[in-house]
């Protein structure tokens, strides 16, 4: 049986941008008069209108959420994606009944915690033991509540030392962790968690996943993430929805969600850049970097089936006998594969060509970002730069009847095998 | 049926449009807690590495008392109905403080905590609710050196009594505190959209001590200008203060028909209050 424990109905957001200032009295009477007097519809308030952060629309008025609708189970772990102004924000304001919706409603049972900032409500003033009580008070605990919790929330902070110590003085690892520590021990049927893991040191970010992880398969209550970090999203969570321009682009398995998002909702992998004098040093000027399917232009899309090549086009202005370049293959989550250089080859004073052939059925199929760096004397980097291109790489043509879905990993070298041989 | 079923369910639903008057009360209610907590908070960081501490809440009634004591009582010689100067000012002074601070500063509330209001939900009346009970400390206090002064008058033999009116006292810092509480929610829900009010209400508080009568009692003002006392008669604060003076020192107008005007004032402007800042707290975020 489905255990519905929110759900959102038909939600939209409408903000105004641009001044908010003078004549708003008028403007408001206007629209007092269109609304409540007349019983029109709010002229202020145009339809149809998407959020599209890069046009300029007709109205000052920007949906930041249009008609949104998804519903969450108890226990279930609801990540949440989208590019920066998708309306995640927004949803976990609206969520967290910071603001409310223009139109459309959200249903819940149960009581929601929300941790849309760490700390918020700490007073430097005051030691960490009351600000404990101060922050758990601001997010919904009772006081005997937080009593009783008090000495798991400073263990689980490791910052028992300090604990009498106000807060002004602590660091902010510190003032992070004992944040986090509150919140994670909030009674709440759902909670609500922004992207505050971008702070504090590794150890303490597993910590957190760990205790979010407990929360929401151990506990049985539900957590609502957000997070740019895949990793993250897709260890933590079953379901995801992703967000677009105000929009539900994708509501289901997290896979897929966030292949859909780093896939066709990221427009932005190409497949040849030019880089002008961006990148024009005394040593070196970087002019170009492209992939292509070999035998093709690098307008077609590079196919997982066929020998794919990356040529770098590199003047080298003195002594090329002490450079080489060297490239770091990364995933879609950003974790390093590997990386490979053409040491033992030599550059020539001037205009470089070089080219690198990856064999046929070497990549899986998905999204990859390579970092450049231009090596001195095999020794040291005089030059680094991450994402310097980022491209997609399709399945190719399957023959019927064979597996079509993806599998596990991003390269598939070929080895050599041998079968009933001595 | 069994959607139908499911649909009572829901403990909360959010949604744009509510009624004006769901006034969330119980929420309130469960929020008591964080009350005390931010009361607390405000008491400690208030003297937190302050030399003088709390005797910071002395200083200014005691300084207020001197000046007009010099100025009006002595400089413009205005009547004090008999009572002592000091004891006069220093009741209107303490009266007048609760209910200017608990205007002046729930008026900034929506700005002030607007980075916590953005991200965390709780009834928002917790936090002018809150500064009201907080101020209630420092007026306690400044109450404490009233009486200390009346102890000292009364030893030199000054022509003052307690009257039987002191049982109303504690309706009568509920008024102010209400009164103050009311007015300061109108104009801070007010501010997140028209910031011009925050620099009306700085001056207007000053000018409209000066319509109250905390530096000079009722009768001269209605004794000098027949004509005009209906404009100081009219503003609430007057009846309370009154009332107040009477209560702790004999002297003053204290009459069914001014507390009561006062109380119905009060009512109004809080209930008022609430509607709007209720109202303004949904989306205040968005604006301010």
């Amino acid at each position: 049986m489905s255990n519905t424990i929110i759900k959102v109905e038909k939600l939209s957001k409408a903000y105004q941008i641009g001044q908010i200032g003078t004549g708003t009295i008028s403007r408001d009477l206007e629209r007092f008069w269109h609304t409540k007097v007349r019983g029109k519809e709010d002229p202020f308030l145009k339809i149809g209108e998407t959020n599209d952060r890069s046009t300029k629309g007709e109205s000052d008025i920007v949906w930041s959420l249009r008609d949104i609708n998804f519903e969450v189970n108890q226990g279930e772990a609801l990540g949440i994606i989208g590019k920066n102004g998708a309306g995640k924000s927004t949803l976990l304001k609206l969520l967290s009944r910071v603001t409310s919706p223009t139109t459309g409603e959200i249903k819940v049972k149960g009581r929601i915690a929300s941790l849309l900032e760490v700390g918020t409500g700490f007073h430097p003033e005051l030691s960490g033991r009351e600000n404990i009580y101060l922050n758990g008070a601001i997010l919904g605990m009772r006081k005997k509540e937080i009593t009783r919790k008090l000495d798991e929330i400073i263990d689980f902070s490791g910052v028992a030392r300090y604990v009498d110590t106000p807060v002004k003085r602590y660091s902010s690892g510190m003032y992070v962790r004992l944040a986090f520590a509150v919140a994670a021990h909030l009674e709440s049927e759902i909670l609500i968690v922004d992207e505050v893991l971008a702070v504090g040191d590794a150890e303490f970010q597993k910590k957190c996943l760990g205790k979010m992880g407990d929360i929401s398969k151990g506990e049985g209550r539900t957590v609502l993430f957000v997070s740019h970090n895949m990793a993250a999203i897709k260890s933590l969570c079953s379901k995801a929805i992703m967000l677009e321009n105000g929009l539900v682009k994708y509501n289901g398995e997290v896979e897929s969600a966030v292949s859909y998002y780093l896939g066709g909702g990221n427009a932005e992998t190409q497949n040849k850049r030019i880089f002008g004098e961006t990148y024009n040093s005394p040593v070196f000027k970087l002019n170009e970097i492209s992939l292509n399917t070999k035998g093709r232009p690098e307008s077609e899309p590079l196919v997982e089936d066929q020998a794919i090549e990356l040529v770098t086009k590199i003047d080298i202005k003195s002594q090329p006998e002490r450079y080489h370049i060297t490239y770091h293959l990364y995933n879609e989550m950003g974790e390093a594969i590997f990386s490979f250089g053409h040491s033992g080859l030599q550059l020539k004073q001037g205009t470089n060509r070089i080219v690198c052939t990856f064999p046929a059925h070497f990549f899986q199929s998905g999204n990859f970002s390579l970092a450049l760096f231009v090596i001195e004397d095999n020794r040291k980097a005089i030059f680094i730069e991450r994402d310097i291109i980022t491209y997609t790489v399709v399945d190719g043509e399957r023959q019927l009847g064979v597996y079509l879905g993806r599998e596990p990993g991003y390269i598939k070298p070929r080895f050599e095998w041998k079968i009933n041989e001595s | 049926m069994k959607a139908q079923h499911q649909s009572e369910e829901w403990d909360l639903v959010i949604k744009g449009q509510t009624s004006l008057f769901d006034l969330k009360f119980n929420d309130l209610w469960r929020y008591r807690d964080l009350l005390l907590m931010f009361v607390k908070r405000d008491f400690v960081s208030f003297y937190k590495q302050t030399i003088l501490g709390p005797l910071w809440f002395f200083i200014q009634p005691i300084f207020t008392t001197l000046v007009f004591t010099f100025v009006f009582g002595n400089l413009a010689g205005i009547s004090t109905d008999g009572l002592p100067q000091t004891l006069f000012y220093l009741s209107g002074i303490t009266a007048w403080n609760y209910f200017s601070d608990c205007l002046t500063k729930t008026s900034t509330v929506f700005r002030d905590n607007a980075n916590i209001f953005g991200k965390v939900y709780f009834p928002r009346l917790i936090m002018p609710l809150s500064i009201v009970v907080s101020n209630l400390v420092r007026f306690g206090v400044q109450l404490l050196l009233l009486l200390i002064m009346m102890g000292y008058f009364g030893i030199k033999g000054a022509d003052f009594h307690i009257t039987g009116a002191i049982v109303f006292f504690p309706l009568l810092v509920a008024l102010m505190a209400l009164l103050g509480l009311g007015l300061g929610l109108i104009i801070t829900a007010m501010t997140t959209k028209y910031r011009d009010l925050t620099f009306l209400v700085t001056f207007g508080v000053q000018l409209l001590m000066y319509g109250t009568t905390v530096i000079y009692p009722l009768s001269t003002a209605r004794e000098k200008y027949p004509d005009m006392v209906w404009i100081i008669e009219a503003n609430p604060m007057t009846g309370i203060i009154e009332a107040f003076r009477y209560a702790f020192l004999g002297k003053g107008e204290f009459t069914v028909g001014s507390i009561s005007y006062s109380i119905a004032v009060t009512i109004i402007v809080l209930f008022a209050g609430i509607v709007i800042f209720n109202k303004t707290e949904k989306n205040f975020v968005d604006t301010i």
